[in-house]
């Protein structure tokens, strides 16, 4: 043998950098946010309470969307029937909840978290089975559900017990943190937390990023995809669910705008179309960010139908500037 | 001598000083996709403690072999037994938990996710594989992202990777073809270490130099059989290419024989101009560099047939990009007819006349659509012919196309339900239809029969004496000779040599491309 | 030995006759046509009493689907490519305001009017797909929210809505008594797209670049022509839907063109047109516009409801996009 080798470092990355490319984009919706908040606040003339609240009844089931349709993206798919199922959820839960105590509307609400939970891993079932699109089914659900909502209510009506809607309207105490915000963050620290950084988590991640290479590292590729749309079904859920507090009724057609909004979040939130990018924080302020604008322009006086203009032309505006920069990257 | 060489040599391994039973025994195993045998019946047998090499020219079925091995893929038929027992592995993580570590030519590492996060997905500890990668003096930031990593680098994580489970068997797929000559010593360091514990390594490679220096014995691929199992050392790198050439010398002329049949044969005369070459040079190509493809030169006049022998990932696909408008140059210049040529789009250069066959069919087929469709097609790719179709006119385009090609229009109406050869020859068809200056033909009969290869030949030459320029790359090396005025290897993405076409026979092409010395080849 | 070709002969047979229904599902899907012709008819004599298979009837019924078969004329171009318009609803509803606000200044300007407001929204939707490379999924659905804010804005604020004498005579008239007039304008547009699908060189491009992106741009194909050129004629034909719908209905609303966007997804993927792209024709479109709406007016003589509608056309497209995918790719 010759001398032996010198040790060699792999130099990569410069470490702020990797953050910066990993963590920027979510950063930055952070801080629009942040932005936001002292804008808003100079146009409004209720009381902060208020005016939480009023975010919240808002933010709140697009959160969930949001977090269910990032999961599913992150994994390589996407889910257009989002909404509607939350527009299920919306009217079973309303429907049934009606005559409930808190604690019975509590046991009620796990049930069908189950359920969503079925109804996604069924969805993820014959996208891997029948090897059709993930588009294609889940826009065939999309109108399913809907007939689904109908079907159980055909006008609004039903309700939910007060303590109920004050999950999402209510806050901490007398303090000025919003249940919302709390039941978000709950639900993110139970459910995905644990998820991100053992096997399951990953094997979404690395089924969304390059499936050979996954399939090469031992990852059930078909398992880990229904598993992620099983996920997406528990956000869903508690995305209905939150329709239901918020609102205090239940409404066939109120979920119809969160598969679009859910879709504009994840792009907004630095989850990249073409999966194994991301997470969910940076979804979850694109969430408020985008309730937050709305809102700015009520407060400004904008026709309500405006909004709905800025909104879709925003989306818009964000995903083709998504797309122009992940082209950037790649090239 | 040099007859007798071949026939003992399976004898030779049966007489090895150690007759322990084999820690890997493959037997007939097979595995066909659709038509097309990837691996016909190959046996291989990997003693303990060896290291034993993998060979064979691209194609000859390495690759299958060793997906087989691992659990990628199910082979149709054959027995594996592994450490005296039979086995079937079911998933590469099924293999591992076998002993059965591969490296594989793509590195199995999800690109968004950080090493440990990888790590941590197939459940490996991060201190042995750290401490593998320290063995070997290397230091990797675990905190990576995969997908920032280099190449080199990737393979050796990999590598450590496999290590850590300290396997029976370590496969290693190609593994020095992307490593600059530091990192592949530390490979063989490895590879010798593990030798001396007694574990077994099988190595896939192209570089001859590298069999010879370390590997105990070798076994050879060719058209999906093992053709014979060696020691290296004893033969030297011209023997090991003797044998990938086939055991008689005769096999390889009556293969040449059959691919080239008298009335189809190529008209010796066809290729005697080498003088034509320097009066008008269509295309022109000066220190081009793009991907692989490091400083590469040449030119091709009217009227010729240029090969492009090399083995895989030298650069040909990169260079086949560049012309065909597919992918920008980093540096070079190309000249058409003496004028600075650049194709941003594949429109660019269709329009000035340089026209792309690419390797793979699908990527030049609309499968659904039918014969007619798919060889006028390129007629309407500009807006301004997308007005109401002359019919006559492409009927007529079509079948003087149809008929130079000889194309089976029986199942016409769907470009996918012809065989292989026929949608093969839709592929080129389609430019006879439209017409051309430069034809970029990239391994145009790849995976077809010998019919179609021959038809396509004459094809070839025809157009060359109507006066085209060809540009030739082929993974089947029997065909050069039979195609082209003139060959050049290509290795490392540069001109190493360049033979006169009728020269170009196997042999003198493998030396070439394994970036050996010509003359040692001819001695 | 002997038994073996006759045991090969039978499946032969068999797959012939199953590729050549797989080549022609339009025979088919006449035949299912007839069946729910028929049992429409039984149904209608066992509840009313009357026979549904009338003149009468059949004029009605192609003069109801007409503005379907328009809509999803364009809908199957945009298929053809691999792509979908989600926003061909709403461009019908916007083209038949922009008539009906512009018919007091005349006929042609309200026509013009119409069309113009169908060409930009198809524009836009192809500039999106086309050059930008926005999942059309996304892009239509983007570009639908921002027309729904704009009507709804442009619909609360009072004007005179004239329908051009011209339109209303085009949806809603009949000529010697059984004729219907559109049916005029949707035989000539099928003659068009039947004829240009096949003899022209867009038509050839069309298919060329949903049948094998790679491939067509390999041969030179620039595909981001082709695409915005098929999304702004899908605006048109959308547009042209709308005119014929506003024709009948005489009266501009917001939901005027609401259930027709399921429906042209569906009536193009019954048609045999492959969701996927590069198969299929208007033909099979016409057949399934057809089968759609004789099952529109089974289900309303069953007393369906919505929901049943909805979860029908749902399960439809799923359904049916597995059954052609399998068929298509058995070889």
């Amino acid at each position: 043998m010759s001398a032996p080798a010198a040790a060699i470092a792999f130099r990569g990355t410069a470490a702020w950098r990797r953050n910066l490319r990993l963590h920027g984009w979510t950063v930055a919706v952070w801080l629009v946010l942040l932005a936001l908040v002292p804008y808003w606040r100079s146009l409004s003339q209720q009381d902060l309470e208020f005016d939480l609240q009023a975010v919240a009844i808002d933010a709140l089931p697009l959160c969930f969307a949001a977090m269910a349709q990032a999961v599913i993206v992150i994994s390589g798919g996407i889910d257009l029937s989002i909404g509607s199922m939350m527009g299920v959820v919306n009217v079973l839960s309303a429907k049934h909840m009606i005559g409930m105590s808190f604690r019975e509307a509590l046991a009620f609400s796990l049930l069908i978290l189950v359920l969503t939970a079925l109804a996604g891993a069924f969805t993820g079932l014959i996208i891997t089975l029948s090897r059709i699109p993930d588009i294609v089914v889940t826009l065939g659900m999309l109108f399913v559900w809907q007939g689904v909502a109908l079907w159980i209510m055909e006008i609004p009506g039903g309700g939910a017990p007060l303590q109920y809607s004050d999950l999402a309207l209510g806050s901490v105490g007398s303090t000025l943190i919003p249940n919302a915000l709390v039941v978000v963050l709950v639900a993110f620290a139970l459910v995905w937390l644990p998820l991100r950084w053992l096997r399951p988590g990953l094997a979404i991640y690395a089924v969304g990023s390059n499936r050979t290479a996954a399939y090469l590292s031992g990852i059930g590729v078909a398992r880990t995809r229904v598993g992620a749309y099983m996920l997406g079904g528990v956000f869903t859920g508690l995305g209905g669910l939150a329709l239901t507090a918020s609102s205090g009724i239940g409404d066939p057609n109120a979920g119809v705008t969160y598969t679009l909004n859910s879709v504009a979040a994840v792009v907004l939130g630095g989850v990249a179309l073409v999966g194994g990018v991301g997470g969910l924080i940076g979804p979850i302020a694109a969430a408020l960010v985008l309730t937050m604008s709305k809102i700015i322009l009520l407060l400004r006086g904008t026709d309500p139908n405006y909004a709905n203009v800025y909104q879709g032309a925003l989306i818009i505006f964000v995903v083709v500037i998504g797309g122009l920069l992940a082209r950037k990257t790649r090239s | 001598m040099e007859g007798a060489v071949f026939r003992p040599l399976r004898v030779s391994c049966n007489g090895m000083s150690k007759q322990t039973a084999a820690l890997l025994e493959a037997r007939g195993v097979a595995k066909h996709y659709g038509p097309v045998a990837a691996l016909r019946a190959a046996d291989l047998s990997v003693a303990p403690g060896e290291i034993h090499a993998l060979l064979g020219a691209n194609g000859a079925g390495k690759s299958t072999l060793v997906k087989c091995l691992s659990g990628v893929i199910r082979p149709d038929t054959g027995t594996i037994s592994f450490g005296g027992r039979a086995v079937r592995a079911r998933s590469p993580m099924h293999a591992a938990r076998l002993g059965l570590a591969p490296v594989f030519q793509d590195p199995a590492l999800v690109p968004d996710l950080s090493v440990t996060q990888n790590l941590r997905l197939t459940g490996m500890p991060l201190g042995r594989v750290r401490a593998e990668l320290a063995a070997m003096e290397l230091s990797v930031n675990f905190n990576e992202q995969v997908g920032d990593l280099a190449l080199p680098v990737l393979r050796m994580l990999d590598l450590a990777r496999a290590l850590a489970r300290d396997p029976q068997l370590l496969i290693l797929d190609e593994i020095t073809a992307a490593l600059p000559s530091d990192l592949a010593e530390r490979v063989f360091a490895v590879m010798r270490e593990r030798r001396e514990k007694g574990r077994s390594v099988l190595f896939i490679t192209h570089r001859l130099a590298e069999v010879i220096a370390i590997c105990d014995r070798a076994t050879i691929l060719r058209d999906g059989r093992d053709v014979g199992t060696m020691v290296p050392r004893e033969g030297g790198e011209a023997r090991i290419v003797e044998i990938m050439l086939g055991p008689e010398a005769a096999r390889a002329e009556a293969r040449a024989a059959e691919l080239s049949e008298d009335d189809v044969a190529v008209a010796p005369d066809a290729r005697e101009r080498p003088d034509a070459v320097a009066a008008d040079a269509v295309l022109e190509l000066d220190g081009l560099r793009a991907g692989n493809v490091q400083e590469l030169s040449l030119r091709i006049a009217a009227g010729e047939v240029v090969g492009v022998a090399a083995l895989e990932g030298q650069g040909q696909d990169e260079l086949f990009e560049v012309l065909a408008g597919e992918r920008k140059p980093e540096s070079g210049e190309v000249r058409l007819r003496g004028k600075p040529f650049r194709a941003r789009h594949p429109y660019d250069a269709i329009r000035k006349g340089v026209v792309l066959v690419p390797p793979d069919r699908l990527l030049a087929l609309l499968p659904q659509r039918s014969v007619r469709e798919n060889v006028a097609a390129p007629h309407y790719s500009t807006p301004l012919r997308w007005g109401p179709i002359n019919m006559r006119d492409e009927g007529r385009r079509v079948r003087h196309a149809v008929d130079a090609l000889q194309i089976d229009m029986r199942a016409a109406r769907q470009v996918r339900r012809l065989s292989g050869g026929n949608q093969q020859k839709v592929t080129i068809a389609r430019w006879l239809a439209s017409g051309f200056t430069t034809l970029l033909c990239n391994d145009p009969t790849r995976g077809v029969d010998v019919g179609t290869k021959r038809q396509v030949y004459t094809l070839l030459r025809e157009l060359a004496a109507d006066g085209a320029a060809i540009l030739f790359f082929s993974s089947e090396l029997a065909e050069f000779p039979l195609v082209c005025d003139r060959v050049l290897t290509v290795y490392g993405g540069r001109v190493t040599a360049e033979l006169p076409g009728p020269a170009a026979d196997e042999a003198s092409l493998l030396q070439a491309m394994h970036g050996l010395d010509l003359e040692e080849a001819v001695a | 030995m002997t038994a073996a070709p006759e045991a090969l002969a039978r499946p032969g047979r068999l797959r012939a006759a199953q590729q050549f229904l797989a080549d022609n599902p339009v025979i088919v899907l006449v035949g299912v046509l007839a069946v729910l012709f028929i049992v429409t008819d039984i149904v209608n004599r066992r509840d009313i009493g009357e026979p549904f298979i009338t003149w009468n009837q059949l004029s009605t019924t192609l003069l109801v689907a007409a503005p379907l078969g328009m809509i999803a004329a364009g809908q199957t171009l945009v298929m053809l490519t691999g792509g979908i318009d989600l926003s061909v609803a709403l461009t019908a509803t916007a083209a038949a305001f922009a008539t009906s606000w512009q018919g007091g200044n005349g006929e042609v300007q309200g026509v013009a009017a119409g069309l113009a407001v169908g060409l930009g929204i198809g524009l836009v939707n192809g500039i999106g797909v086309g050059i930008f490379r926005v999942n059309p999924l996304i892009m239509t659905l983007g570009t639908s929210s921002v027309t729904f804010g704009l009507l709804s804005i442009y619909a609360g604020k009072p004007f005179e809505k004239i329908v051009p004498e011209i339109v209303s005579t085009l949806g809603s008239d009949r000529f010697f008594d059984y004729l219907p007039a559109n049916l005029l304008l949707w035989v000539a547009v099928a003659a068009i797209l039947i004829l240009g699908l096949r003899y022209t060189g867009y038509g050839r491009m069309l298919y060329a670049v949903g049948d094998n992106p790679v491939a067509a741009r390999l041969a030179g194909v620039r595909l981001w022509q082709v695409r915005v050129v098929v999304y702004a004629l899908c605006g048109v034909f959308s547009a042209l839907g709308g005119l014929l719908l506003v024709g009948f209905t005489a009266n501009p609303d917001l939901g005027l063109a609401t259930p027709y966007l399921l429906q042209s997804v569906a009536a193009v993927v019954i048609g045999g047109t492959s969701i996927f792209g590069g198969w299929g024709g208007y033909s099979g479109t016409i057949v399934g516009v057809l089968i759609l709406t004789v099952l529109g007016s089974l289900l309303t003589l069953l007393d369906a409801e919505e929901w049943q509608r909805q979860v029908i056309y749902g399960s439809i497209i799923i359904v049916l996009t597995a059954i052609y995918a399998r068929v298509s790719g058995t070889d």
